[in-house]
């Protein structure tokens, strides 16, 4: 029997990679216990558990509660069994069993995650044992709730790099090749002043003055102006994002709004139409109108088209995932596989988005046309399409620096509602306002890199981390719901960035295969004969549905490179030794770099 | 486009093999394809010769973007007529099926291919008295009964130079020696040996001329009842244990008959049952495992998911994807198949048992069971030539009805996917484990498509004694020297060797020591058996995994030492999972056992061999071919420099062969590659044309909006 020390569940759950390093560090490491500790963790409690397993029945074990996490050593196991939990990914503790309840393990606590797993303990029936485990879990896991601050506060980890660096929205725009003789930057939002959910610095038509902006603010939903996310190199077509225009009811019209588009339309030079893509499907933006919305219409926008995407709203999303988690968790549905996942529409909706994502870079690419992208609010849907079109027309997004970019920019700066959507902090598990319209994003940049597998510098690592620290609330990244709000807590002064950890330990997260290609337009196909279920996400906890780890094809291929690393130094020394024997020779010793064009010609 | 004919007649003559006839042709056919709404395609001629449908595209004379890929035997746009499936004709833009005598000729033809390709013929600009010889040619010659002489596989052998190098590394199986070297390698020869009772097919037709027994089963017994009831001997084990076939009595009417037939069989397993055979464990397939029926009906609606028309029909499809993947069973087929393999290979390492597998002529389910214990069993199987030697052993000489069972001739009520079954189970695992092969799934592609190749006569018999007879039957006729057919596993025949080296893994995890003896294998996986919990082997034997034999005698007779395998429909023993859980907690070695993974969505779609001439399904320069190519440049690069190392040492200029095939622009190939002929002409991304859009049984949260605020008063 082997009998390996190495925790049986670490392997794909978050955290392995800092404790390993605090470990080596040996700073935060108290001699008795093997637990890791953050800098800035401390410990709150611990008690005597019974991990209810849901795959091997059964563990005794000690719980270690921190003010970030909870830690599980089992006592009895060989191979030991090691839970390593952010508190951040708690979303629901529920107390299961009364003191008189019987039947073993009855009595004890129910963990919901957000992260498609449970965990259940088993506490002793005696004296109110689970209570106080209880309150520090429910005090620490919702921070919000109890007016504490989120542990990115407290975090004190020192990284190589600084991921607050990353983005600047200046050098982005200037990357983009603007402003330019079309297209001005505008500071009117600098104070949020304009619009509290966009970011101080906007990219708005040349012709259109600040005056103007302020007038199209008010027929927008939150004042969520159609502003440029994105301008292609070639045909000066732009993506534009803002939110729904108050048509309302009576169907008002907004002269500057139309005016507006106009100018827009007219930005990159071609007489044709404005393209507008609505991601809602058509029934849900009529029915909008309702309430003050709408869409625009074909008499007050003349110059424009209008297409609907028929991507559905976020309360569908949340019970999509939620029917995924019934069939994956704690078990793989075992019959009828297929037409269960089929049920769930999870996949369907990832296909849609896709399929709303492809349009937009078709027609601004090979369509030369500008597009304006928008939902409801312009927050959720809206930076899907955009983010994925932008993904698929710009390869510098697909670097793991550009990749930073674009979450920082269309995601954060354009105000997700991060703290909405996934309730850091917050007890409120049943608030409508949760769902996972991020991890929907992230899941469909996994389809594309999958269809794809040399085309992206990050690999699959990289964007699970970037989904566990999504709810660890360990990093400031994804905290609040606006940048006014980030910045009126001081986020980057106080707070960690989650790409600090990424880029200090690059090489983790960084695509072997990856291939730099410029200038390529990436499409993915949205058919359900390529779309599959991420299960090295999904599936993650199930340890009959393990990936093997490290990836055989990728272990291969590093041994490949290895050898011809190898291979070159080896051979370098050679040619400087039979250099020097041919001392008449005028050639000299060939650098790798010479080399290596010189293998490439030879064929 | 009729005036200059004469130039373009020098163009598209069609290339014939040795031994291939011309029987008719049309001109002026228009192949196309829809694409995007619209149709596009190419001018050419449409003929049909004794071994091929061939459409000569007028324009084809610039040749110079060769593919990398190409089959020397079946171009792009031939279809050899074992290959077509079923023909269509287009009235009126109705589709109807075109069997026997035609009364009207339709305006289009169309194709399906076995190999799943679909090709659209129009013939309204065709001369009516060339649609109707093209049309009637092509569907008497591919459609109705034939006679085996009249296979193209005759005509060929005996018009082609026997050129054929006798030198294979595939093991044939058809000697004593072979059977007496494959004993040797499993040590299967202490308890079985190999026999020549069918010598002049004494026993049976059905039976190979030589095979093996166990040692204590007698002559007289063999060829009692044909061979019948007799447990012939596939596989051994490493720890001794074997796996056994065994052809089953048919029901008889005559009870005394089958009192008899009970007591032959009481008095084989009581012999097969003493020490020292392992404890034997017998496996009815025929009950354990869906019937034939149900397979072909599985595969001819799987099949048809993927036999597209055009796009629209794609993304119509497209919607409910996974129901109709589902309703086809096929899949759930697959992991049936794969789950009874588990099963069996774990009575044989963890339980020690010997595993009696028995159908009623033990040439259907028992090939594709023993075959897949064996490729999970034995890292040899995983080579090339051993799985090639494994195809030759259990299916060929083993006497699987290749003929009947693929229907060549036409005229068989017998046809049923067998063998594509096994393929398809074997790609799971090519997928699920890389390293652990030597071939690709190319290679499994190619092979699966070699089915319909009638010039190797590996697929074109029921057993050795059809092709035996045959053989001699032309050799007298002929009278020029010796009559040899080629075989499969000859890939020079129909690859060139650039595109041979398609069929390697790349990724192959060699053995660290270069030792090719067969003894090292066994000792290797020996030692990762160890490893294995052994407890618990007796007790679970007890514990309900087989059921109390029913029959008295047989009870009475044995005692413990028989069991029979319990219905796959009871609940699921435990000592399987345990075995498989156990199994997959541990890191693999690509050299030793190898399971499965069968849980639900680790059982996938061969996506090269079905989806392969899908336009619509194509990824520029994406796929698994991309990784796969990166990994062909690197190996190359690494080659080149081992071959300059090799020239600074010695200091001399050396022609180095290569192996490696060129991929140029590697990162810009099809994900189709190196099936890549119907390419995607349109750079615009392929986009849903029908997607699906209600959610019946949600419809108050589809209302809903994101967050409910109303607008219209606080924005003035």
């Amino acid at each position: 029997m082997a009998s390996s020390s190495t925790p049986k569940y670490n392997s794909n759950s978050l955290e392995s990679s800092s404790s390993k390093r605090t470990i080596k560090d040996g700073t935060n490491w108290e001699q008795n216990e093997e637990i890791p500790r953050l800098p800035g963790e401390t410990r709150v409690t611990d008690k005597d558990v019974i991990y209810m397993c849901p795959f091997n029945g059964p563990v005794k074990g000690r719980v270690y509660i921190t003010n970030y996490r909870l830690y599980l050593r089992s006592v009895e196991n060989d191979p030991v069994v090691v839970l390593n939990v952010p508190l951040g990914v708690i979303s629901r503790i529920e107390k299961m069993g009364g003191a008189s309840s019987r039947g073993e393990n009855s009595y004890g606590l129910d963990i919901t995650c957000k992260d498609m797993r449970n965990l259940r303990f088993a506490l002793k029936q005696e004296g109110h044992s689970r209570r106080d485990i209880f309150e520090v879990l429910t005090k620490y896991a919702f921070p919000q709730s109890h007016n504490l601050l989120f542990f990115a506060f407290a975090n004190e980890e020192k990284f190589s790099e600084n991921g607050w660096m990353v983005y600047n929205p200046m050098s982005e725009y200037r990357r983009q090749g603007l402003p330019n003789e079309r297209w001005r930057v505008t500071f009117i939002n600098e104070h949020y002043g304009l619009c509290d959910t966009y970011p101080s610095l906007l990219v708005v038509p040349y012709n259109a003055t600040d005056d103007d902006l302020k007038k199209v603010a008010a027929f927008r939903s939150r004042n969520r102006i159609p502003v440029l996310s994105w301008i292609h190199p070639e045909t000066q077509a732009v993506i534009m994002r803002c939110s729904q225009p108050l048509v309302g009811m009576s169907g008002k019209r907004n002269k500057d709004d139309e005016r507006y588009l106009d100018i827009i339309r007219e930005a990159n030079g071609q007489i044709s139409k404005l393209t507008i893509y609505d991601a809602r499907p058509n029934v849900n933006a009529v029915a909008n109108k309702a309430t003050g919305g709408g869409y625009e219409g074909e008499d007050a926008y003349p110059n424009a088209e209008l297409f609907f995407l028929d991507i559905h709203n976020i309360h569908v999303m949340r019970e999509s995932l939620k029917k995924l988690k019934d069939i994956v968790y704690p078990n793989v549905e075992e019959s009828h596989w297929l037409s269960s996942l089929e049920s769930t529409h999870w996949l369907e909706h990832i296909k849609l988005v896709l399929t709303g994502a492809i349009q937009v870079a078709d027609k601004v690419s090979s369509g030369r046309s500008s597009v304006l992208v928008h939902c409801s609010d312009g927050w959720d849907r809206t930076a899907q399409l955009t983010s994925l079109a932008m993904l698929m027309l710009d390869s510098y997004y697909r670097t793991v620096e550009g990749f930073e970019v674009l979450v920082q920019k269309e995601w954060i700066s354009f105000g997700h509602k991060f703290a909405s959507r996934i309730g850091h902090g917050d007890k409120n598990h049943a608030d409508a306002d949760r769902s996972p319209i991020f991890l929907q994003f992230i899941d469909c940049v996994w389809q594309m890199s999958k269809q794809f597998p040399t085309a992206f510098e990050f690999n699959e690592q990289f964007l699970i981390t970037i989904l566990d620290h999504l709810y660890s609330c360990r990093f400031g990244t994804f905290l609040y719901n606006s940048e006014s709000l980030r910045e009126k807590e001081k986020v980057t002064e106080k707070t960690l960035s989650l790409w600090s950890l990424i880029n200090s330990e690059k090489s983790k997260y960084t695509n072997p295969f990856y291939t730099k290609e410029l200038n390529r337009a990436l499409y993915p196909v949205a058919s359900m004969r390529h779309l599959e279920l991420w299960v090295s996400y999904y599936i993650r906890w199930n340890p009959r549905i393990r990936q093997q780890q490290p990836n055989p094809v990728e272990q291969r291929y590093m041994e490949l490179l290895a050898l011809r690393d190898d291979y070159m130094r080896r051979l370098e020394e050679l040619q400087i030794t039979n250099n020097s024997k041919i001392s008449n020779s005028s050639a000299s010793s060939a650098s790798p770099s010479q080399m290596m064009s010189q293998v490439q010609t030879h064929f | 486009e009729i005036q200059i004919k004469e130039p373009i007649e020098k163009e598209v003559n069609p290339r014939l093999l040795p031994g291939e006839l011309l029987l008719c042709e049309a001109s002026t056919v228009y192949k196309y394809i829809q694409e995007d709404g619209s149709n596009r395609g190419t001018y050419g001629k449409l003929v049909c010769t004794n071994f091929k449908i061939a459409f000569l595209d007028d324009d084809s004379a610039s040749d110079d973007n060769e593919p990398q890929f190409k089959n020397k035997i079946v171009g792009e746009n031939d279809i050899t007529l074992q290959c077509v499936d079923q023909i269509y004709g287009v009235y009126d833009e109705k589709k109807k099926l075109l069997t026997g005598q035609l009364r009207k000729y339709p305006e289009t033809l169309i194709i399906y291919c076995k190999d799943l390709r679909v090709f659209h013929f129009c013939l309204r600009y065709t001369k009516e008295e060339e649609v109707k010889r093209i049309v009637s040619g092509i569907v008497h010659h591919s459609q109705t009964p034939k006679l085996l002489k009249r296979l193209f596989l005759f005509s060929y052998a005996s018009a082609a130079p026997n050129n054929t190098d006798g030198r294979n590394e595939t093991v044939m199986f058809d000697t004593l020696e072979d059977w007496r070297a494959e004993l040797e390698r499993t040590k299967g020869n202490v308890k079985y040996k190999a026999v020549t009772t069918n010598e002049g097919y004494r026993v049976s037709e059905k039976l190979p001329l030589y095979f093996v027994v166990p040692i204590c089963v007698s002559e007289e017994s063999i060829l009692k009842y044909e061979g019948r009831g007799i447990p012939i001997w596939c596989w051994s084990c490493h720890n001794g244990a074997a796996l056994l076939k065994m052809s089953a009595f048919p029901k008889e009417q005559d009870d005394s008959t089958s009192q008899m037939q009970k007591a032959f069989l009481d008095g084989i397993y009581k012999t097969i049952s003493k020490p020292p055979y392992e404890l034997l464990k017998t496996d009815d397939l025929s009950s354990s495992l869906p019937s034939l029926q149900d397979i072909q009906t599985a595969y001819t609606r799987f099949k048809q998911l993927f036999l597209i028309d055009n796009s629209t029909e794609f993304w119509a499809t497209d919607v409910k994807w996974f129901s109709l993947l589902e309703s086809t069973n096929w899949l759930e087929i697959i992991r049936r198949v794969l789950k009874k393999a588990i099963e069996v290979a774990e009575c044989l390492e963890r339980q020690h048992t010997n595993v009696l597998l028995i159908e009623e002529s033990a040439t259907d389910l028992c090939c594709v069971i023993s075959s897949l214990v064996q490729v999970m069993m034995d890292s040899y199987s995983r080579t090339k030539s051993g799985f090639q030697s494994l195809i030759q052993k259990e299916w060929v000489i083993g006497g699987h009805d290749f003929l009947d069972r693929c229907n060549h001739l036409r005229k068989s009520d017998k046809e049923a996917p067998v063998f594509l079954l096994l393929l398809n189970c074997v790609w799971q695992l090519v997928q699920q484990y890389p390293p652990a092969f030597e071939f690709t799934e190319t290679y499994l592609t190619v092979l699966s498509d070699s089915l319909y190749v009638p010039i190797f006569s590996t697929f074109f018999f029921n057993s050795q004694h059809q092709k035996d007879t045959n053989t001699t039957a032309e050799s007298l006729k002929t009278q020029s020297g010796p009559f040899r057919f080629l075989t499969v596993w000859d890939w020079s025949v129909q690859f060139d060797p650039k595109a041979q080296a398609f069929l390697n893994n790349p990724l192959y995890a060699e053995k660290t020591k270069p030792d090719k003896s067969q003894r090292k294998t066994t000792r290797f996986k020996h030692q990762r058996q160890l490893s294995l919990p052994l407890t618990q082997t007796k007790s679970s034997t007890k514990r309900g995994f087989f059921r109390e034999e029913t029959d008295h005698l047989i009870k009475n007779i044995l005692g413990k030492r028989i069991g029979k395998f319990i219905n796959s429909s009871d609940e699921p023993p435990n000592s399987f999972r345990e075995f498989y859980d156990s199994w997959h907690s541990k890191p693999v070695d690509y050299h030793g056992l190898l399971l499965p993974r069968i849980d639900g969505p680790e059982i996938k779609v061969w996506a090269q061999r079905y989806l392969r001439w899908i336009p619509e399904a194509q990824l520029h320069g994406g796929g698994t071919i991309a990784i796969a190519a990166r990994i062909l440049d690197l190996m190359e690069e690494v080659q080149s420099l081992q071959m300059k190392m090799d020239e600074e040492h010695s200091q001399a200029v050396s022609g180095g062969i290569h192996s490696v095939p060129l991929l140029r622009n590697s990162a810009r190939l099809s994900s189709l590659f190196p099936f890549a002929l119907l390419q995607r002409q349109s750079i615009k991304p392929a986009l849903p044309t029908s997607t699906w859009k209600d959610l019946e049984d949600e419809d108050d949260l589809v209302k809903r909006d994101d967050e409910f605020v109303d607008l219209s008063g606080d924005m003035s």
